[in-house]
């Protein structure tokens, strides 16, 4: 099996400018944060974003990287609004897909059963049809004749998922209890790229029980996936349960500095700009060890 | 006898009426009021309604709210089915809205012009999914004209206007009632206009109309909502909210 291990600099080499990228996950939880951070320090731009978005959306767009974001929301959870995707909506600076959150992963299917789109009830009569004329509806073919939205695929050009474990050869194990959407946009994409708290070798993906067992998310198979990274604490500020849950207090510096373009270009400094696992982990470090 | 029911917890009474009837549905309450009035329904005339444990699983066992104890899990219920759930229309979701009109549209995206945005909140999530699909509560815990609007700058949830215009598309649509710090609305009228069902113990009608944005419907009579009975306040104060953050929510 051929061994997919790259660097998230390998990733962000891959991509190009107007490219439409997906980010697995869901809110503030189990987002590529490094990924998504080496996409910040990178000159890549004009991105289309596709995301049940949380942070992944506020660092891209405080950033200036997105082009177009499509969503169902931005939230940080514990924190309700996402204050840099606020600020780019408010200012104007983004272009958006507005969609109900079963919209979005219909979208997603779609795309990954290479369907034009995927019929459904959840639209109809919101603003999300009538003010984006881009969403259009079809009616059934059968004697109900039913006037139902026709959700077009969201083809991607890439993808970005963040996972508990993985192999070498691009296969990865959810241990937490939601999958979210994450092997959808891995099908859902030309190429996925996979990072992971850990790699490690294929028999030990189902070693969490006293037999080898599959986990029920087991999900993501090496058909899905053009590169793995192997990222500890990858996912941080957002939860990785079990490896961690989310880093609460730093989710609300990070928060509390995005208020201001001063606070926010030292946030960033001091913990966009490291480039490495080891460096980053040592900055959240020190800034803990100053929190406590 | 107990202390008499506050505010808080006749909303919390008038939250869980909202699921009266449901049976096996998921009950999916977002706010602390709801998800207590979520809680008393099942623990007393509504024993078969599902509850998530707020991640991924269903609960069995009714546990206190923001309490950690360890779930009794009856099923799994990630996004993905979540999704399937609601298309399949057994759920009950009783949500939150920036503004509601009087025909019980709701707007948590955006306020001002959606292009540009005054405020961006949350975005749609599932609201236009939800309430075309099964039915719809919303829990209101500061009713004043901000939030009861004559027209929402967007609509997320559909209300019985749009419904209106769709028919067979909208044939699972239902909004059940409003509850709010001061009343309980709801829409059975001949318009499918809101209509003022009750009035919360020390709250007058007027004090609802001087609130709300919109021309409600008024009947002769407007009844006091219904207070929580003795059962009803000891599993509130004892069982499910020992915390009372039921009044953080509700002053």
């Amino acid at each position: 099996m051929a061994d997919k291990r790259m660097t998230e600099a390998d990733v962000v080499a891959e991509l190009r400018d107007g490219m439409t990228v997906g980010i697995g996950g869901w809110g503030s939880r189990r987002k590529p944060m490094s990924l998504v951070r080496a996409i910040v320090r990178s000159p890549l731009r004009d991105l289309t974003v596709v995301s049940f978005g949380g942070p992944d959306v506020g660092l891209l767009c405080a950033a200036g990287k997105v082009r177009k974001l499509v969503f169902g929301f931005v939230s940080l959870d514990s924190i309700p609004l996402e204050p840099h995707f606020r600020e780019a909506r408010q200012s104007g600076r983004i272009e958006v897909l507005e969609l109900d959150e079963g919209m979005l992963q219909w979208g997603l299917y779609a795309a990954a059963l290479r369907l034009p789109f995927l019929p459904t009830r959840a639209g109809l009569g919101s603003d999300v049809l009538a003010l984006q004329p881009e969403l259009r509806t079809v009616a059934s073919p059968y004697d109900d004749g039913e006037t139902l939205v026709a959700m077009p695929a969201l083809r991607l050009d890439a993808a970005l998922i963040h996972v508990n474990r993985a192999d070498a050869a691009g296969n990865g194990v959810v241990l937490g209890p939601d999958p979210f959407f994450d092997d959808l946009y891995c099908m859902a994409a030309d190429r996925a790229y996979m990072s992971c708290e850990r790699v490690v070798a294929t028999a030990d993906l189902t070693a969490p029980g006293p037999e080898p067992w599959p986990p029920p998310n087991l999900l993501i198979n090496r058909m899905m996936t053009a590169g793995v990274i192997e990222a500890p604490l990858g996912a941080h500020f957002t939860e990785c349960p079990p490896d961690y849950g989310r880093d609460e207090a730093f989710q609300a510096d990070y928060a509390a500095a995005a208020a201001d373009p001063t606070t926010w270009s030292a946030w960033h400094d001091r913990f966009v700009a490291p480039a490495t696992a080891d460096a980053y982990e040592r900055a959240v470090a020190a800034w803990r060890e100053a929190h406590q | 006898m107990s202390a008499p029911a506050t505010r808080a917890e006749v909303c919390v009474a008038a939250c869980a009426e909202a699921f009266r009837g449901d049976g096996e549905r998921l009950a999916s309450p977002m706010g602390t009021v709801p998800a207590i009035g979520a809680r008393l329904a099942k623990l007393t005339f509504e024993p078969d309604l599902l509850l998530t444990d707020g991640v991924a699983t269903l609960r069995a066992d009714v546990d206190a709210v923001g309490s950690s104890t360890p779930p009794v899990i009856e099923g799994t219920m990630p996004y993905r089915r979540i999704f399937d759930l609601v298309w399949w229309g057994r759920r009950h979701v009783m949500m939150g809205a920036s503004q509601i009109d009087r025909f019980g549209n709701q707007n948590i995206s955006a306020v001002g012009d959606w292009k540009q945005p005054k405020v961006q909140l949350l975005g749609a999530r599932g609201a236009p999914g939800n309430t075309i699909c099964h039915t719809t509560s919303y829990w209101v815990a500061k009713h004043n004209r901000r939030v009861f609007v004559e027209r929402v700058d967007f609509v997320s949830g559909v209300g019985y206007d749009r419904a209106a215009e769709l028919g067979a598309g909208a044939r699972f649509h239902e909004i059940r009632r409003v509850v709010t710090d001061l009343c309980v609305l709801d829409f059975q009228t001949e318009t499918r206009s809101a209509r003022l069902v009750s009035v919360h113990p020390g709250v007058t009608v007027d004090d609802v109309v001087a609130a709300t944005g919109f021309a409600l419907e008024i009947p002769a009579s407007v009844p006091e909502t219904a207070t929580p009975g003795d059962e009803a306040l000891r599993l509130i104060r004892e069982v499910i909210d020992p915390t009372a953050q039921r009044d953080r929510e509700v002053r």
